[in-house]
């Protein structure tokens, strides 16, 4: 069994047997619901839906890309042209990821639920906001499959106009248009709620120096969320006004500037990939400190660099642009801001790494996920230097040198930091385990498809194969097979994680309060939490002090030592 | 925190608690300080957004100098101060409203509400005068942009296009009026560019001060019902933030599209 946890009765881990999930019961008490953790759990399960929609696609296109060099390209496959199904497969792929799957992942799901639970408070500041959040969702990935019932779009996620204007059918266009400005706003309001309830409701005694980094890397997102989202939202609200009534805005035959669309979608899209990585930073954190059981080192420096990436992610969105006619002093202005963001991502990877150092390393499954995540994010952050510099960039853009670097970061890091969340804070939403062994080899899995599926795309991109192809030229099919045969390792290892995360959230073990032994204050709270979250008053204390917390091999995880208990404060009181 | 393992009402051993007070707040003025930095954080995403336009006012305006110059001359300065002047008094009115809450003067309250949302239907009516006239005229956006009448032209136009087509005074009719129309349309200055800016920009804004008037509405309601009082008034003054927000992007639009000749 899983961790060793040992079957109990119901209710022998928290003197209760009520929780959050069975408070209330029906579909109606759940769509109403004000509580930040039902909130999260149905975000949660649409992210998923979503990721499993964008891989559908990206391994349907990886698929189209077998055989890619000795296809006739006359070939209709469901009475349309293979390439045609290839250019809808990638935008699509691209757009749900982005839109429906990264950017809202980590934090609607799993920052919606720690981050009141961290605070030791009962919920977030603004519960109302937060539904609407949900609901803004909603309707966005609805509209966004009305997208697909349409017949989808061929554009690419990045809506470049003139030919996504004035080159597609209406529907689709509005559909997906709308959709994005939705789901602009559903995490508009998210990044908002986050930072008025790390600002209201800390507890006394928790400066924001001792909130966990995880919720330093929120804060920062958050500021991201709130300040460039609306650029895009406007951005995408002229497209849609240029596409009905030619207003003469972004398309050059009606007097429209193509290149200012450009300016305007990557000055949200590019602080959008720090939406994506910062928060899957803030879980890394988490995972290193917690399974190294030691107190993580360099705290100012991670958090800070944190907000360091923010800010310097605001002003490097021309990096996008080095070849869309933009003047040689932005690009050389550009290029240089660019490699500033390589420092403080560098500063939190040797901090993470200085936090390993003499701690003593446990490799369960949200561990092996972290460390999975530093080796990904280390060959991802450095090839973006790569391209940062104006020489390279020239020869390498738009090749798939390109996305195997934006992936590495992307998916590498991110989808391999929301895995590790997920399965580290399983117990705790779900009151479950998972099986341990299955895990390990789900993540074995995505570790070995995903490697498999972009290394070889470094060394095709760096020969020359231009992205957004559905044929090409011989040389380069070896590297797209082992590509498409990585796609779907990948694949296997995603759904086998599905299969068991849901088998044992009804038929797991039940979960200690802490399995970990991690010291971040959600902890102190049964598994699954209580309504209002915690039934006894929370202890406040930093949350790297693993001294507090004992082994109990009764329960098969950790308590808080006797001594923290009846003092009410924590061992250590002049740690950092 | 909670401190009690009921899960209902964990209040019964406490002083009552306000019935305006949140589950998960511990003072009214905790409550209230959230709700105000909820809606400065708000304000701030009003800022970048309005952000774009301006940025892309700034760019069409570098690169279109004299469509600028040109395209000024539709619009009415009487009828942009007008709407100056009644939103600057909506401004007014409304910090007097967050004032008579803080004082619970509720007879103030429901006045200076109301005296805003009037101030704020005057404004659209303002607008809607402005826009027909422009769509009768057919100085409008991008592609649409066509002028159906000389007569309709404002006099700085109809200087501009002697000055530069002195042969258009020998033209009569619908061949002078072709003239006119490539002077200006797309082949020409690109006046549709310029409506297009104007349109969005004030559409946008005249889309916020529609909404403004709906929360108006609402907040009328409630004080008609007396839900506020110098404890609990967070809703008025946020409201009140907003529509600060509103007529101050205002104020910047009008000297920008009203007053650059």
């Amino acid at each position: 069994m899983a961790g060793g946890v040992v079957e109990k009765p119901e209710g022998a881990y928290g003197g209760s047997t009520r929780n959050y999930l069975n408070e209330t019961r029906g579909i109606k008490n759940w769509i109403i619901t004000l509580d930040h953790k039902r909130i999260a759990m149905m975000y949660l399960v649409a992210v998923t839906l979503a990721l499993l929609l964008g891989g559908f696609f990206a391994v349907a296109l990886r698929t189209v890309l077998w055989d890619g060099a000795v296809r006739d390209p006359n070939d209709l496959i469901l009475g349309m042209r293979v390439e045609q199904m290839y250019n809808k497969y990638f935008t699509l792929h691209g757009a749900v990821m982005v839109f429906m799957f990264i950017i809202p992942g980590i934090p609607a799901s799993l920052g919606n639920f720690i981050l009141p639970m961290q605070l030791g408070t009962k919920d977030l500041a603004l519960p109302r906001i937060n539904l609407m959040s949900l609901y803004l969702y909603w309707i966005g990935a609805t509209l966004f499959v009305g997208v697909l019932a349409f017949g989808g779009l061929d554009t690419g996620w990045t809506l470049y106009p003139p030919y996504s204007l004035d080159r597609q059918t209406s529907i689709p266009l509005i559909l997906a248009l709308s959709a994005v400005f939705i789901l602009g706003f559903s995490s508009i309001l998210t990044g908002l709620n986050f930072i008025v309830t790390m600002h209201r409701l800390r507890p006394p005694g928790m400066g924001m120096y001792d909130m966990p980094l995880f919720l330093w890397a929120l804060y920062a997102t958050s500021l991201i969320q709130v300040l460039a989202t609306p650029v895009i939202g406007l951005t995408l609200a002229l497209a849609m006004v240029e596409h009905m009534f030619h207003i003469g805005i972004f398309l050059p035959q009606y007097g429209g500037d193509p290149v200012l669309f450009q300016h305007f979608f990557w000055f949200y899209s590019h602080p959008a990939v720090y939406i994506m990585i910062l928060p899957a930073m803030g879980v890394q954190s988490e995972l290193i400190a917690t399974f190294s059981r030691k107190h993580v080192f360099g705290y100012k420096a991670i958090g800070w660099s944190s907000i360091a990436i923010a800010a310097i992610g605001f002003i490097v969105w021309g990096h996008h642009m080095f070849v869309a006619g933009q003047s040689p002093a932005a690009g050389l202005i550009f290029s240089f801001l660019t490699f500033f963001v390589a420092i403080p991502s560098a500063i939190k990877v040797f901090n993470w790494v200085a936090t390993m150092y003499r701690g003593s390393i446990e490799l369960k499954t949200p561990m092996l996920y972290g460390l999975a995540f530093m080796y990904l994010f280390g060959i991802g952050g450095l090839t973006g230097l790569f391209l940062a510099s104006i020489a390279n960039n020239v020869h390498l853009h738009d090749t798939y040198f390109v996305i195997a670097h934006f992936h590495m970061v992307m998916v590498g890091s991110t989808l391999n930091a929301f895995f590790g969340g997920v399965h580290y804070w399983w117990p705790k939403m779900t009151g479950r385990m998972y099986n341990e062994t299955l895990a390990k080899i789900a993540c074995g899995l995505v570790f070995l498809g995903f490697n498999l599926a972009f290394m070889p795309q470094f060394v095709a991109g760096t020969r020359g194969m231009p992205r957004r192809y559905a044929n090409y030229a011989d040389e380069f099919t070896t590297f797209h097979q082992i590509s498409t045969v990585g796609a779907y390792v990948l694949g296997a290892g995603v759904l086998l994680q599905v299969i068991y995360l849901t088998y044992s959230w009804f038929k797991g073990p039940r979960a200690p309060k802490n399995p970990w032994g991690a010291a971040s204050l959600e902890w102190q709270a049964d598994s699954p939490p209580d309504f209002h979250n915690f039934t006894k008053p929370v202890i406040v204390m930093a949350a790297y002090d693993y001294e507090n917390w004992e082994y109990d091999p009764n329960t098969g995880g950790y308590e808080l030592r006797k001594e923290v208990v009846e003092s009410g404060r924590s061992l250590a009181t002049a740690h950092h | 925190m909670s401190t009690s393992t009921a899960h209902s009402h964990d209040t019964h051993a406490l002083p009552p608690r306000p019935k305006e007070l949140a589950m998960h707040f511990d003072t009214l003025h905790n409550q209230y300080q959230a709700g105000k930095l909820g809606m400065w954080l708000f304000l701030g995403q009003e800022v970048l957004f309005f952000a774009a336009l301006f940025t892309a006012y700034a760019v069409y305006r570098g690169n279109h100098t004299e469509m600028f110059h040109v395209g000024q001359y539709f619009l009415d300065w009487r009828l942009g101060a007008t709407n100056t002047i009644v939103l600057l008094f909506s401004s007014m009115t409304a910090a007097w409203s967050v004032r008579c809450a803080q004082l619970e003067q509720r007879r103030g309250l429901v006045l200076t509400i109301a005296i805003t949302w009037l101030c704020a239907l005057t404004f659209m009516v303002v607008k809607y005068f402005e826009y027909t006239h422009k769509i009768h005229v057919g100085s409008v956006w991008g592609d649409s942009f066509h002028i159906h009448n000389m007569a309709d032209l404002p006099r700085g136009v109809v200087d501009w296009l002697y000055k530069h087509n002195p042969g258009l005074a020998q033209m009569q009719g619908e061949e002078q009026l072709a003239a006119v129309n490539d002077m200006l349309g797309k082949n020409g200055l690109g006046l549709g560019s310029f409506f297009a800016v104007y349109f969005c920009m004030t559409g946008l804004h005249g889309i916020h001060v529609l909404v403004g008037m709906g929360v108006y509405a609402w907040l009328f309601v409630r004080a008609l019902k007396g839900h506020f009082n110098r404890r609990y008034y967070g809703a008025v003054d946020n409201v009140a933030l907003y529509w600060h927000i509103v007529d101050l992007i205002w104020i910047f639009l009008f000297p920008l599209l009203y007053l650059i000749g």
